[in-house]
């Protein structure tokens, strides 16, 4: 029963899509409280466009609606369900932004539904700038001297005022969208420009600049009743100036005495006191170092990344808490679940050190403008624990997965000492190597603080560390001492960075702590540093004489988890991996989990029986494995990170549960695969691996151009391009060899198809299809960046059946246990495989979702050695749903200064959102609806753009959208093509013929649509790559593929609009 | 220098000496503070301790001349996994170690001190010793059974009576070894102070009319200390207040209990309920013993409790003006919570 028993059904709001700014971080906060509100007997109605997360699992919620995140349905949602309250907490900026609208509307009101948690007042007081200025001055708390404009000249005046440089923040924006800091006037008016479009209030806020202060953020909880905790604060490693979603955070705060720390907190725990905060908050400051002097920055009123970092770093589950408080608990009515003995208002406090590492996809887009600043651009983020702050730093640096296993940074050290001086003081995600061998070259660590304005603490660190790193350099291993090497584990070296130094081998170092008997010993994380018992199975590795984790003689299996969420592999792996850990769980086994992403699901404690928050490198997973002995590991679920350990596993004699590593390696070395599919009789587009150029070019001519090249052993189609000609294949193997010489290229004959994608489950004799899915984009585009479509619309039954025969003796071939994921080519009326993953795919989540079958629990049975004809889903291809899904990927590109718009092979979606259906076209508009494109409306202008080769295809499509009643714009050679066809069609200037031109149409905001297929791609210089910039930047849609115009012309065809369509419960 | 903590239950746990390095013997305790070493080292209620910090990382932001709690480090010994040796911060002016060989304390790092907590936590307070050397295990004995903390508090009281002006209400204090902290809050509202050492009497007292008497927080085991008695002549006469080891001399002088806790209250992070307003307020804390529940007369009520081992952290009388407190209002090392504390102190005492 709740506290407050008027509430009995609550409407719980998720984020929305992953993109940059939010992230995996609402999935863990909004299980997390549907969890809370259930354990009190509340029903739950969970609304989230996602299908990729935990959250929108029908287990989680009692009415679960993957529906599009806007007004018009969630208005629908609520009255159906008729639900008493709304929690807005939960669903970053997206959820509370979409709570403070209904309210406004009237929506609110009209149901009679109370908002609990926060209420929308105080979110305002929080979140409006003008307000919570004011605010702070009645409180006498300290702010940033800063105007709000909503005008460029407004903003250049009040810039006059204050001096340069100044920063603008967009009011109610996402990771801080469109803002930035101005060095000069002309900059400003830039970013201004930009700023107020994208501010959902037309407002930016001016600021002057605090650059070279501390940032400390504090992650505080309010009850009802007033009363008010810390659950951590955290300083960034980078001052004031990059966002603290790209900065490197540490937590506890190491560099403020007791009196900065409480004096900071105190301000915290006034402001959300002022404002009535019910539940959790995170609080940015500004301090001075050298002043008692702070500003406050800013407020989330809300749970947030931060407060999934925090929760993560102490063991402290701040969503979960909020829910409860938000049914009207009080702080000391709530256990603390770690040590079941203290209360919820009991302040974490901490016996390590934790560190935060933005993942930035700056290896996806290399082109793209790298320098931090205010607007955030990491896609994810790795945690470590340790209890020496060089080992958490260590820890986290080798999690990231950039094959980085030291400080010693192979670029870094090709730099010139001017160009270090240069690079440190402008932030991009390689400062921490640079910092490092800047210091390696004996630059002065004061003269680095005054440049960056970081703390000497955090640099002596970090020269201890590559002190050590020389001294290494300049040994070999019999130099290697007990005490030297134990002390070299306790800062946190791995064996692989000893080794690179001494130029030996891992496993030499891996012996030669064995023979010292230099072990790893694991540490709780429990809240409390150590005060109480505490019962959280919650752990870290570290060097030290106790370990104090207990192990059973269960049964037991252990699943590695994906790490950060980066483009490729994001929070579709976390849910692979925490459903396996749920059915092993079912079937009686001890369960655990390795994982370094705070962000999810996966490495919240209550998920798996143990959860080692660790790196996913080699030695750190065998460490855990040593210590646990489990009776198998599981791979398939944590996506390339896992699978990726399969062959050192193996060596290690440790065993691998599931598809075998030599299997994997079937499927994913070029030559062997080519042999299996040569040897079974499945067709391929011709293709080869090539070792140098001239290979390469023979290839291509020998296979006809357009080819398709990509490197081998990649993650989401990284690097993966089609080249048309001799001269761009020669510019891609040139670039591509350069790059890394030690793996082949690969060149395939490039093929314009329908591609079809398939995930089954095999257990060595039955193979269970759930379903076979199409994408609406034709080969070319990739998978994850494609519309994909369930049940198949255009796929007949007999191409169905042959899917079905030839995955079926794929999967025996390769002798699968567990997942297989398979994308196919429908060409010319034949079959082709493109690739094979022996793993579990992006699109499990979904399907298992939308067909109802428990696809991760079925493959986990199977794993474990259950038949799939005795789960009850029978084999073959299951039937199909009667309604459709499709699934629409949602791109953070806006936030990515430089980046390539245009569909291509290499995967740039960071989510996606499904629509669900009566037929194709409802779940088409929804899917559209919830990606958050703004439809064109009736006779709205399109911009045209298309490469030649597309030209002909577009006259009758045009013809189309003219009946429509829609104008076409274009420049030149379009127009030229339409005219001729008889289109009637505006001509535009080029950006070359003088103005106005197609960039100021497109910024005058007369443009509904844009639909341009690119000709050459990532060229920042072209005309195209301009225009979808500015199409972005404007957040005019932009179309790149005709296959996607098409399905949005069907659905404009169609007259469908958000009244025809319903909502679907799961 | 190669050191090591032997505690009394046998358990060796081997390390680095830095600071003084000296043979020492004394309680070793812990503290859950993740800030506030400085101030916790100068506290004279650490008196014949020895503290660990659960924290691993001591000695970040370095020491100065502004946050000592008292004249010098009272602490018999730190121990902590790893001291910096590149302090920084604006305010920074000595290094820990250096800091600790001014005050000739010896200082243990480079120990599992998780390790050493959970073995406190576990076995309850333990006497032990730092040292450099091998000791027999009847060197040991003698060197543990050396040890006693019964003077403390006479050891940290001023010596002479000392008075500082005000322009608000007389507050008589009675010197335990009170922090710094207290003091200045006192005269931060105004109050004129008149400080007494430990072994004055009620008449003394009386003598310089205070309009109430302040029993300050200080070191070792309440029934250690003789002014009970005279704090017992002083009831009903003059308002008293206290906080920390005076709260439980005013408990033992309302004819309550004391005990000792197993391994006591040490942090900043310390949840307790003020019953009276129906509020949670985090507190700073360090105390080894505590005021025993059901011992207390009927006339005295608790006015706050530790919400995690509800003991008893606040209490008062019903007909006189007496009330005290077990936790630290006055912060330095912890959060300003309990700040109103202080001016309810003073209320209580306004004629």
């Amino acid at each position: 029963m709740p506290k407050n028993v008027s509430i009995k059904k609550v409407l719980v709001i998720g984020s929305g899509p992953i993109v940059i700014g939010q992230a995996a971080e609402f999935d863990y906060s909004g299980a997390q409280a549907c969890q809370a509100l259930r354990e009190d007997g509340i029903e739950t109605v969970l609304v989230n466009s996602n299908p990729a997360t935990i959250m929108t699992d029908k287990e989680v919620a009692d009415k679960v609606y993957i529906e599009p995140m806007s007004i018009d349905y969630l208005e629908k949602i609520i009255s159906k369900e008729l639900p008493d309250s709304i929690l807005a907490g939960m669903g970053g900026q997206t959820g509370l932004n979409l709570a403070v609208e209904l309210n406004d509307k009237g929506i609110l009101d009209k149901y009679n539904i109370k908002v609990i948690g926060t209420a929308i007042e105080a979110i305002k007081q929080g979140e409006d700038r003008e307000s919570f200025r004011t605010l702070m001055q009645e409180l006498g708390q300290p702010i940033i001297k800063s105007k709000i404009v909503d005008s460029i000249d407004a903003g250049v005046s009040f810039a006059k005022e204050i001096g340069y440089p100044v920063v603008v923040r967009p009011a109610y924006t996402l990771g801080g969208t469109g803002g930035g800091i101005a060095e000069d006037k002309e900059e400003l008016k830039q970013i201004l420009a930009g700023g107020l479009q994208l501010s959902r209030v037309g407002q930016v806020l001016l600021e002057k600049s605090i650059k070279g202060w501390k940032e400390i953020e504090y992650e505080v909880m309010r009850d009802s009743k007033g009363n008010c905790i810390t659950v951590c604060n955290m300083e960034n490693l980078d001052p004031v100036g990059v966002h603290t979603g790209d900065s490197i955070v540490i937590a506890p705060s190491q560099t403020l005495s007791d009196y900065e720390y409480h004096m900071l907190r105190k301000a915290s725990l006034d402001i959300i006191d002022a404002i009535g905060i019910v539940g959790g908050c995170n609080v940015q400051l500004a301090l001075n170092p050298e002043s008692f002097e702070y500003a406050i920055i800013e407020i989330n009123p809300r749970v947030s990344r931060s407060s999934a970092l925090a929760s993560k770093a102490t063991g402290y589950p701040i969503a979960k808490v909020s829910a409860k408080l938000a049914l009207g608990y009080a702080l000391d009515e709530i256990e603390n679940a770690v040590t079941k003995k203290t209360k919820a208002c009991f302040e974490p406090t901490l016996d390590y050190c934790v560190i935060k590492i933005p993942k930035w996809p700056f290896d996806k887009f290399r082109r793209a403008k790298k320098t931090l600043g205010t607007k955030m651009m990491a896609t994810g983020e790795v945690m470590a624990i340790g209890n020496t702050f060089e080992a958490a730093l260590l820890k986290a640096v080798r999690s990231l997965e950039i094959g980085q296993y030291a400080l010693y940074h192979k670029k870094a050290s090709s730099r010139s000492l001017d160009e270090l001086k240069r690079r440190v003081t402008i932030p991009d995600d390689e400062r921490l190597f640079d910092l490092a061998e800047l210091i390696r070259r004996n630059y002065r660590v004061d003269k680095i603080c005054k440049i960056t304005g970081m703390d000497a603490f955090y640099l002596n660190k970090i020269k201890g560390i590559v002190e050590q790193e020389e001294k290494l350099r300049e040994s070999d291993l019999k130099d290697i001492s007990r005490d030297w090497l134990y002390t070299l584990k306790q800062k946190g070296f791995s064996d692989r960075a000893i080794a690179d130094f001494i130029q030996c081998s891992p496993m030499e170092i891996y012996h030669l702590r064995k023979a010292y008997h230099i072990e790893t010993v694991f540490k709780m994380v429990d809240t409390c540093g150590g005060e109480f018992e505490a019962v959280s199975p919650y752990y870290y590795s570290t060097y030290d004489i106790y370990d104090e984790v207990d192990v059973s003689d269960n049964k037991k299996v252990m699943v590695i988890g994906s790490g950060p969420i980066r483009i490729g592999q994001g929070i579709e792996f976390d849910y692979c991996s925490v459903h396996s850990i749920l059915a092993l769980k079912k079937a009686g086994i001890e369960t655990i989990i390795v994982n370094n992403n705070p962000e999810t699901v996966s490495t919240d404690f209550n998920i798996a029986d143990k959860l080692y928050f660790e790196p996913l490198t080699e030695e750190d997973v065998l460490n855990i494995i040593e210590k646990e002995k489990p009776e198998g590991v599981i791979l398939q679920f944590g996506g390339q990170t896992a699978i990726k350990l399969a062959k050192f596993l193996q060596a290690m004699q440790v065993p691998i549960l599931g598809t075998s590593p030599d299997k994997i390696d079937e499927a994913e070395d070029r030559e062997r695969f080519d042999a299996l599919m040569e040897k079974l009789n499945i067709s391929r587009p011709k293709g080869k691996a090539v070792w140098s150029l001239e290979e390469g070019l023979i290839q291509a001519n020998h296979l006809g151009y357009p080819v398709l090249v990509r490197p081998s052993y990649v993650l989401g189609g990284q690097g993966m391009e089609i080249t048309y000609n001799k001269v761009e294949l020669e510019n891609y193997l040139i670039q591509a060899f350069e790059r890394d010489q030690k793996n082949p290229v690969l060149i395939d004959r490039y093929l314009l198809g329908r591609e079809i994608e398939v995930d089954a489950i095999y257990d060595g004799e039955d193979i269970l299809i759930p379903g076979i899915m199409e994408h609406l984009e034709r080969a070319g585009v990739h998978s994850g960046d494609s519309i994909s479509i369930y049940p198949p619309v255009h796929i007949s039954l007999e191409i169905k059946n042959n899917i079905y025969d030839i995955t079926k003796r794929l999967a025996s071939a390769l002798s699968i246990k567990g997942m297989i994921n398979i994308q196919y080519i429908l060409y010319d009326h034949e079959i082709f495989i493109i690739e094979v993953n022996p793993r579990s795919s992006r699109t499990v989540p979904y399907l298992s979702k939308v067909t109802g079958v428990p696809m991760i629990e079925l493959a986990t049975r199977a794993i474990l050695g259950e038949r799939i004809k005795d789960m009850g889903y029978g084999v073959g291809i299951y039937k199909e749903s009667e309604k459709v899904s499709v699934k629409v990927p949602v791109f953070s590109t806006q936030k990515l200064p430089e980046v390539e718009v245009s569909l291509g092979p290499e995967m740039k979606s960071t989510g996606e959102v499904l629509g669900v259906g009566r037929n194709f076209l409802e779940a088409l508009f929804k899917g559209f609806v919830g990606s958050g494109m703004i439809l064109p409306t009736k006779k709205g202008t399109i911009l045209v753009m298309l490469k030649p080769a597309d030209q002909k295809a577009f006259i009758p499509i045009a013809k189309q959208w003219i009946a429509l009643g829609y104008t076409f714009a274009a420049t030149e050679g379009t127009a030229r093509v339409l005219i001729e066809n008889n289109i009637e069609v505006k001509v535009v200037k080029k950006i070359s013929e003088g103005v106005p031109n197609v960039l100021d149409l497109i910024r005058s905001g007369l443009v509904d649509l844009v639909i341009n297929t690119p000709t050459k791609a990532n060229d920042t210089t072209r005309d195209g790559f301009r225009i979808r910039r500015a199409a972005i930047e404007a957040s005019v849609p932009i179309l790149t593929s005709l296959d996607t115009a098409n399905g949005l012309l069907d659905i404009l065809s169609s007259g469908l609009d958000s009244h025809q369509t319903e909502v679907y419960c799961l | 220098m190669k050191a090591k903590l032997i505690l009394e239950n046998g358990t060796i746990f081997e390390g680095n000496a830095f600071g003084y390095v000296k043979e020492t013997v004394g309680e070793v305790v812990f503290n859950t503070g993740m800030t506030g070493y400085q101030e916790i080292l100068t506290d004279p209620s650490y008196y014949g301790q020895m503290v660990t910090m659960t924290y691993p990382l001591i000695g970040n932001y370095g020491l100065n001349l502004d946050d000592s709690e008292s004249d010098k480090v009272k602490v018999r010994g730190l121990i902590v996994r790893e001291k910096c040796s590149f302090p920084s911060n604006w305010r920074c002016e000595f290094e820990l170690d250096d800091y600790l060989k001014e005050n000739r304390v010896i200082g243990l790092e480079g120990l599992d001190t998780r390790a050493l907590t959970k073995t406190i936590r576990n076995k309850g307070t333990m006497r032990g010793i730092i040292t450099v050397r091998d000791l027999t295990e009847s060197q040991i004995q003698l060197k543990l059974n050396s040890y006693t903390n019964k003077n403390a508090v006479r050891e940290v009281s001023i010596k002479e009576k000392k008075v500082i002006e005000g322009q608000g209400i007389h507050i008589a204090i009675i010197d335990f070894g009170i922090k710094n902290s207290i003091v200045n809050a006192f005269i931060k509202r105004g109050c004129k102070l008149t400080v007494f050492p430990a072994t004055v009497t009620a008449e003394e007292i009386l003598a310089v009319k205070p309009d109430g008497v302040f029993l300050s927080n200080g070191p070792g085991d309440p029934k250690d200390v003789e002014t009970i008695h005279e704090i017992r002549k002083l009831l009903g006469k003059k308002p008293i207040t206290g906080i920390c080891l005076g709260h439980q001399l005013l408990a033992l002088a309302l004819g309550g209990d004391t005990e000792k806790l197993k391994f006591g209250h040490r942090g900043t992070n310390h949840p307790v309920k003020d019953l009276v307003n129906d509020k949670i307020m985090i507190t700073s804390q360090n105390h080894g013993y505590v005021v025993k529940n059901s011992t207390l007369p009927e006339d005295v009520e608790i006015t706050h409790m530790s919400l995690n081992d509800d003991t008893i952290e606040g209490i008062r009388h019903k007909a006189y003006p007496i009330y005290s407190v077990q936790f630290h209002p006055e912060a330095c090392p912890g959060p300003f919570d309990a700040d109103t504390v202080l001016d309810e102190i003073i209320d209580s005492m306004q004629p």
